[in-house]
């Protein structure tokens, strides 16, 4: 593999892991600050994606579709949490497992009543329409780079939200010990609903930007979701570090381990052999990393709740 | 009790026009058809191509079939195998219908071939055709309006050979119909094989798998990608300026995806053994009334769909209505005398069609929409490679 490819391929697995980000961002707040497992986070991610589509469509333009997306999902997500979730908290994990996993079949019927089965076109929006050529052969669009500064940008944003705020203070205060925070005169349930609602527009924002690369169908947030849950129990629940660096790790790991394991397979088998066991362990590769990494740190890379 | 009333009333009301043995509980003169389409999960698309194509041939056969008034009982597998033997199960046991037609997936087919055949009624898949039963599990109950998946792939092999590729990368999802694809194509493709790629059927971002094929600079590139998968490697090919290099697929670029590819897919190839282009009345006559009736184009789920509907009709007429005598229905079934929209279509031994097979552009219509259109006829008169195999008792 030529050091071309290789960088190209590290760049399609940042950009990867900068979208799983997105998603799991809002995915570990709500389940580090509330102790509350959202299945339905996936299906939040698709709302955007829907109404990233439906909105650039009725506009005629991607931005004003986004600049709508973003607030829509953000409704979108106050209204499941004082319709459905709010009844949860205080529920065991197996009623919210299995309520939010009513919400997505819910929704993915939803979708489909609305927009139909068949998957949505989002067009690319025309500034960013063109590519650079980073090896000899291969563009690389444009927009995949906006969408990994956008993630980028985001991230350093939620960092600076979460670390350097009051606000960003009071949600690790209560990913560590809500109980206290609560006792010290702050009003937990407004800020579990700010953090669900601010989770929801995350999930939303990531679906918006992927829907001119992957299609936009009913369902396509059920595989982000898997992913997403990896990232956070790597990254550890609760902190939006950890997560961060899980989602690269996770992004790097199966974008390199798709290019490279069938490679290296064949230095043990045959080449059809090697094709073959090299995709079957590249998919797998994402969740034996989870397990090493479960294995020496139990609690993830960067646990936020302590003992 | 209300059935049996209902039945013997509409039985009083026909029964002079209808055939004499009714051993099978139907309503006389009357037919009743088990529709087998997925309503369900991302590939609804597909089932409700399906769906509208068989009725846009009843609506044609002004709702009968033979001359019988024909009844349509919904089936909706959910693309689960279980579900699919419940719902059919009822359908022959409570509905009682004389046939069972449809089908998108083959291992719904394969789940419901058993208990559809062994009841003695007759199974007409419009779109399955796996290889399972088109040799030595080949049926007496069981036809389909389809093709054998293998000729679909072998048709790009043979498009390689033709066009002097030599050499060719091969990209699949990581299954069993996924590595059927590569042998279809490889039975009639002699060249080199630069690299197969077999990616999870969940596969979202086929970077990776781009990069490569960048860096390998094939002649062409051969690929099965249905539903979702095909609408993203599509976009993701042309968004990697990728184009110049001939993309060769099935089942990746048809009229149920285009319209989320849109102009992505313009210039991609495609095979097939219809095109909603192909010029002949019958085909003019469906793709016209299909469009005004649906308002889409339809894709060879619908072409399928209805060419069964214009078989069973052929069929139940050439019996004279009997559908109790399984002889003369399997007889008139075999003799296929419609009026294909494929222009030219007959039985194998196997009961799967030999037929023309096309290599496929998808091109922008006048009216902004999308499809696929015929380039050139690669193989006729094709019979598919297990029909040797069959013994037909």
């Amino acid at each position: 593999m030529s050091t071309g490819l290789f960088l190209v391929q590290a760049l399609n697995g940042l950009q990867l892991g900068i979208l799983l980000f997105l998603v799991a961002a809002g995915l570990t707040l709500v389940f580090g600050v509330m102790d509350f497992i959202n299945l339905a986070h996936g299906v939040q991610y698709m709302l955007g994606a829907y109404l990233g589509a439906a909105l650039a469509a009725a506009t005629g333009s991607f931005w004003l579709g986004l600049l709508w997306a973003l607030p829509a999902a953000l409704i979108f997500g106050l209204l499941l949490e004082v319709l459905v979730f709010r009844h949860l908290y205080d529920r065991d994990h197996l009623s919210q497992v299995l309520a939010t996993f009513g919400v997505i079949l819910f929704l993915n019927q939803a979708v489909k009543a609305i927009w139909g089965a068949a998957p949505l076109q989002v067009p690319v929006p025309a500034l960013l329409e063109d590519g650079v050529v980073l090896m000899p052969g291969l563009q690389y669009p444009l927009y995949r780079i906006a969408v990994l500064c956008a993630g980028i940008a985001t991230a350093l944003g939620l960092w600076f939200l979460v670390e350097r705020t009051r606000l960003g203070m009071l949600v690790r205060a209560g990913a560590t010990n809500a109980p206290m925070v609560s006792a010290l005169g702050v009003d937990i349930r407004r800020l579990f609903m700010l953090v669900f609602a601010f989770g929801a527009m995350l999930a939303g924002f990531a679906g918006v930007l992927a829907g001119p690369i992957f299609s936009v169908e009913p369902g396509m947030g059920d595989h982000v979701l898997i992913l997403a849950f990896v990232v956070i129990v790597i990254g550890g629940i609760g902190s939006i570090r950890g997560a961060f660096i899980a989602a690269l790790i996770v992004g790097l790991t199966d974008t390199l381990g798709k290019s490279l394991m069938p490679d290296l397979m064949r230095l043990f088998l045959d080449p059809s052999a090697a094709r073959q066991t090299g995709a079957a362990l590249a998919s797998m590769l994402v969740y034996i990393a989870m397990a090493a990494i479960l294995a020496f740190r139990p609690r993830g890379l960067f646990p936020a709740r302590s003992g | 009790m209300n059935l049996i009333s209902r039945r013997g009333a509409m039985g009083g009301a026909l029964g002079l026009l209808s055939a004499p043995a009714i051993l099978h509980a139907q309503p006389a003169g009357g037919v009743k058809i088990g529709l087998v389409a997925v309503q369900t999960g991302p590939q609804a698309a597909l089932g409700s191509q399906l769906r509208d194509g068989f009725l846009m041939g009843l609506r044609h056969l002004n709702g009968r079939l033979g001359g019988l008034t024909a009844e349509t009982v919904m089936i909706d597998d959910e693309l689960k195998p279980d579900v699919a033997v419940t719902k059919v199960r009822t359908a022959l046991e409570r509905d009682r219908c004389d046939f069972i037609v449809g089908v998108v997936f083959s291992n719904i087919l394969q789940a419901i071939i058993r208990p559809v055949t062994e009841a003695n009624t007759f199974l007409i898949s419009t779109n399955a055709g796996p290889s399972t039963f088109a040799g030595r599990g080949c049926n007496p109950f069981f036809f389909t309006t389809s093709y054998n998946n293998d000729q679909v792939h072998s048709v790009i092999g043979q498009v390689c050979e033709d066009q002097g590729y030599k050499r060719v990368f091969v990209m699949v999802p990581n299954y069993q119909a996924g590595r059927d694809a590569v042998a279809g194509f490889k039975s009639r493709f002699k060249g080199e094989v630069v690299d197969e790629v077999y990616v999870p059927l969940t596969q979202l971002d086929f970077a990776a798998e781009l990069a490569k094929i960048a860096a390998a600079k094939p002649d062409a590139i051969f690929t099965f990608m249905p539903g979702g998968l095909g609408v993203n490697l599509v976009r993701q090919y042309r968004q990697a300026g990728l184009a110049h290099i001939p993309f060769l697929s099935t089942f990746t670029v048809d009229e149920a995806v285009l319209p989320a590819q849109q102009d992505a897919a313009v210039g991609l190839f495609s095979a097939a053994s219809w095109a909603p282009n192909m010029d002949n009345a019958a085909n003019r006559r469906f793709v016209t009334d299909f469009e005004a009736a649906f308002n889409y184009v339809p894709a060879s789920y619908a072409a399928q769909a209805y060419d069964g509907a214009m078989l069973l009709d052929s069929a139940i007429r050439r019996a004279g209505g009997r559908l109790a005598d399984k002889d003369a229905i399997r007889a008139g079934l075999r003799a296929a005398d419609f009026a294909s929209v494929r222009g030219n279509f007959k039985f194998g031994v196997n009961h799967y069609p030999v037929q023309d097979f096309w290599l496929l552009k998808v091109a922008k219509r006048a009216d902004g929409k999308f499809q696929t259109e015929t380039v050139r006829k690669v193989l006729e008169n094709n019979v598919d490679p297990w029909a040797a195999e069959c013994r037909m008792r």
